[in-house]
């Protein structure tokens, strides 16, 4: 399995650790509700097709990447930097990142 | 006054020396991070341009003389034997000269011999002169830039010292028997 790096290119997997969910990069504010806390550390969809996950770069050049991959089809379809990604449009109870 | 014992990182590990490829270590040079602070990419290039060099793209780098500045990563770079003039107030500088190993693997072979233990294309059409990657050398993390057409610098965490130049000498090794073969 190959993953392209928004900034090295294509690369082998070794070179990446896997963090997750993408969810997991949206950190809610310090002062939010157990709800919010408790579905950011322990709730994640499961979806049959598109997701986002996190990757960390971390045998390359230690940047954060978020793979967009279909669970059906097994294909990835996007990555980019975690820096650059688009907040939620509606947050859903979760809070800002700093 | 105790005196003080100044070592190279490979100190007594290199040079290794083969018929098709020779792993030698580079004389010792500042290494300096360098992260330009939000805003100041423009002011970072101008000190840069003044040392006769320049902020490199992603997987690139920029050299004059004995001096050079890598890519390392995103809104980082490396700049090796010259000093840190005029980046001061404008990045974020780390001096790192005494944290890596600094190899030269230079030969017909070189690219044979990386090929065993690092997981990207280096033929010189994907990875040009002056092209930069990091990556790993077998486990271990890496700067590697192309210097010539048989010639790369490796650069690892000088505490690993001893176990890259292991496995680039075993590869060696492995190489110069298999040819020796016939």
């Amino acid at each position: 399995m190959r993953l392209t790096c928004p900034l090295c290119g294509e690369r082998d997997r070794r070179e990446f650790t896997y963090y997750g969910a993408a969810v997991y990069a949206d950190r809610p504010h310090a002062g939010a509700g157990p709800d919010a806390w408790d579905d950011y550390l322990h709730l994640r969809d499961n979806p049959a097709g598109e997701t986002r996950d996190l990757w960390y770069h971390e045998l390359g050049c230690s940047a954060w990447i978020e793979v967009t991959r279909n669970t059906v089809t097994h294909t990835i379809t996007a990555t980019r930097l975690v820096a650059e990604r688009e907040r939620p449009a509606k947050p859903k109870g979760r809070g800002r990142r700093a | 006054m105790p005196r003080l014992i100044e070592t190279a990182a490979c100190e007594g590990l290199l040079p290794v020396v083969l018929p098709e490829v020779r792993l030698s270590e580079l004389p010792f040079a500042p290494v300096t991070s360098v992260a330009a602070f939000a805003g100041k990419d423009r002011a970072v290039g101008t000190a840069l341009r003044k040392l006769g060099l320049g902020w490199p793209e992603p997987g690139r780098s920029v050299r004059a003389g004995e001096a050079a500045c890598l890519w390392t990563g995103r809104d980082q770079a490396f700049l090796i034997g010259a000093a840190p003039e005029g980046l001061a107030g404008v990045a974020a500088l780390t001096d790192q000269s005494d944290g890596w190993a600094r190899m030269r693997l230079q030969g017909p072979g070189a690219e044979a011999v990386l090929a065993r233990l690092v997981p990207i294309d280096l033929r010189v059409a994907a990875f040009p002169e002056g092209a930069v990657a990091r990556s790993g050398l077998n486990h271990m993390m890496m700067v590697l830039m192309r210097e010539g057409p048989q010639a790369f610098q490796i650069m690892v965490f000088r505490s690993m010292a001893g176990s890259a130049v292991h496995e680039l000498a075993v590869a060696m090794k492995a190489l110069a028997a298999r040819a020796a073969l016939g």
